[in-house]
């Protein structure tokens, strides 16, 4: 296919700013970016994606690597697939669309083996297709994402969105961050995929993921699900940043004296960690792993041994301090709602993928790793690119629209008040580290909590707006403070424990609470709940 | 976090200005400078993409660690995460061995 003609068109525009007229604008160029901008161009629409860093390095992925949720299209193996999540995530899944996931996530892992991505052969020759080396996929996703002619921008944080008369997204706008100007792109279709949101907590690879997309979404009115499954925490090194879990599954938790933490593990007992690091320092030794296992996981995740090798520590054998570092929704299953098999939000031009989108469909409240996030960032990273593709195709001649800034929070001056970008991080951060807060909820905690960041809200959006150079890191910090609001609202919606939502003032599952939060607003943050599919089905046979 | 650019060995690409996902690096007329240490999220990228071996991530996330690079010349360390992951031409073979396969499930 050609694609010369189907590039997005640079237009004039004033000095100090650069302007282009897309089909789809895809904003972030993680995975579920990447794939949308990839599936959009394929299906003949013009396309930029703009990246808050670089295309290829950016997000959790890159950084990581991640497991896949790749299984045979064997139907045995599939119903196992499906039934064993479905108890840990609450029950909250769907089964079509988990179907429908492993089918795409099948069809796209046979492409990447076709562009050339080096998945390994087992011993009988089979091709294992259930783990990705992130550096390695990013890299081969950039590449094709180019070759499909898709404009990329990178260092090229969006600031906000861009809505037409009848508040349809017509596109977004944002900085150019090293070169000190600003981008347009007028779009008929935009594509979130700006990834979670992890609080600038330094869990590898996720300081880019600050829920800037969450806070665009909201801003043109789109409303939320799950994001009370927002509290996944992973283990490190104290020091560290690898929050690769998947190891410590070998490995034993200690107190300073030695002793053995009870309960403590990596799968079904993190909790367990997280009160005993209440108490003072835990240590780890991944004793269990015997030598097999131990070269396996040096040939298989190389980044995990950066930290021990650096410092001469041996986790096989030494004991070193772990601590929990917050997830956030990268690891949990909230995100923007999906209305319809094409990804599309609640909002009309606005599409959501990956990270950015709730995850509950395939996960319930339950992510116990990347391997159904990166599923879902694959499929519906390409059904969101298919979809905001065939809307831009049907609109109307859109080069006449008037557009309007959606921007609202750091753009607007009114009090003579100086917006406080770092200091506001630390507010939130202060709100949704403590694991006695977030990990561990109880109504008054949470009220408690919400009480302050309700407040920091009405100063934020009270505040002048940011300068210029502060602008980006005044709407991240933005974001980070209405995400912790829609979960901690979504929290106390759910008066029951769930997933990963765990209450301490109603620590049992509540069979009448199998449906959905959903949540949105910024001034006032408001959340109301909807029925489970399998409900409304029992509710219709009855 | 980015402690070290090895003057001697960085070719002024600036490669790792481009990569960073968290623009740490600054262009200059020479080489590039570590302009915003503490916006590093210590991810390891900017090495394992700089084709001189030439920067040095310390393992710290939270704590500075100045290092001295002609010690660091004596150690392994410059380059060791791109010879790992099969990005050297030396090393190619190790792109294709990912066992994560043998490991899932534990």
């Amino acid at each position: 296919m050609t694609t010369n003609d189907r590039r997005a068109e640079r237009l004039a525009a004033p000095d100090g700013s650069v302007e282009f007229d897309a089909d789809v604008l895809v904003i972030g160029g993680g995975p579920a970016g990447t794939w949308a901008a990839v599936s959009a161009a394929e299906r003949g629409a013009r396309v930029v994606l703009a990246d808050k860093g670089f295309c290829g390095t950016s997000g959790a992925t890159a950084a990581a690597g991640t497991g896949v949720w790749f299984v045979d299209p064997d139907p045995a193996l599939r119903e196992t697939a499906m039934a064993s999540r479905e108890k840990m995530g609450g029950y909250l899944q769907d089964r079509r669309w988990m179907a429908r996931v492993l089918d795409q996530t099948y069809q796209d892992s046979d492409r990447l083996a076709a562009w050339g991505y080096p998945y390994p052969v087992d011993d009988s020759g089979k091709s294992q297709r259930n783990s990705l080396q992130g550096p390695e996929y990013m890299r081969l996703m950039r590449k094709r994402t180019k070759q499909a002619g898709v404009t990329i921008l990178d260092h090229s944080p969006a600031l906000e969105l861009l809505v037409d008369d009848d508040g349809a997204v017509a596109g977004a706008s944002g900085l150019r961050r090293q070169k000190h100007d600003r981008w347009t792109v007028r779009a008929r279709a935009v594509v979130i995929a700006t990834g979670g949101c992890a609080f600038l907590s330094k869990t590898l690879g996720s300081n880019v993921l600050t829920g800037d997309g969450y806070l665009m979404a909201a801003e043109v009115g789109a409303e939320f699900s799950s994001m009370e499954f927002s509290n996944a925490y992973a283990i490190s090194p104290a020091f560290g940043s690898v929050t690769k879990t998947l190891f410590y599954g070998w490995a034993t938790f200690s107190y300073e004296d030695g002793s053995v933490v009870p309960g403590a593990a990596s799968k079904g007992g993190r909790s367990a960690i997280a009160r005993a690091l209440l108490q003072g320092p835990v240590y780890a030794r991944l004793d269990m792993a015997d030598d097999d296992v131990q070269r396996d996981m040096r040939a298989s995740q190389p980044n995990f041994f950066l930290p021990f090798d650096r410092t001469g520590i041996d986790p096989f054998s030494e004991r070193f301090p772990v601590t929990l570092r917050l997830e956030g929704t990268v690891r949990g299953t909230g995100g923007l709602r999906i209305v319809d098999d094409s990804c599309a939000t609640s909002v009309p031009g606005l599409y959501a993928a990956g990270d950015a989108a709730t995850r509950e469909l395939i996960c319930g409240g339950f992510t116990g790793g990347g391997s159904h996030n990166a599923a879902w960032a694959m499929s519906s990273g390409t059904w969101a690119g298919w979809g905001a593709a065939g809307y831009a195709r049907q609109l109307g001649p859109t080069r006449q629209r008037r557009l309007a800034s959606a921007g609202s929070v750091a753009f607007r001056s009114r009090s003579n008040r100086p917006f406080e970008p770092a200091a506001l991080a630390k507010v939130v951060q202060d709100e949704v580290y403590p694991y006695e807060l977030n990990y561990f909820r109880d109504a008054s905690r949470l009220e408690g909590a919400l009480a302050r960041l309700d407040a920091a809200w009405a100063d934020a959006s009270a505040a002048d707006a940011a300068s210029k150079d502060d602008l980006l890191r005044a709407r991240e910090s933005a974001a980070m403070l209405a995400t912790s609001r829609w979960m901690y609202r979504s929290a106390l919606a759910r008066t029951e424990s769930r997933g990963m939502h765990r209450r301490d003032d109603y620590p049992d599952q509540d069979v009448r609470q199998r449906h959905y939060v959903t949540s949105g607003g910024l001034d006032d943050v408001w959340t109301a709940v909807r029925s489970h599919a399998d409900a409304v089905y029992a509710e219709a046979a009855e | 976090m980015i402690e070290v650019i090895d003057a001697e060995r960085c070719t002024s690409c600036d490669i790792c200005v481009n990569v960073c996902p968290t623009n740490v690096f600054d262009k200059t007329d020479g080489i590039p400078v570590i302009a915003r240490q503490s916006d590093c999220q210590t991810c390891f990228l900017c090495e394992l993409y700089c084709p001189e071996d030439a920067l040095y991530v310390a393992p710290y996330a939270d704590t500075r660690c100045p290092t001295d690079v002609v010690a660091l010349r004596q150690t392994a360390a410059f380059g060791s995460y791109r010879r790992a992951v099969g990005w050297t031409d030396e090393t190619r073979d190790l792109r294709g061995i990912d066992r994560s396969y043998l490991l899932f499930g534990h």
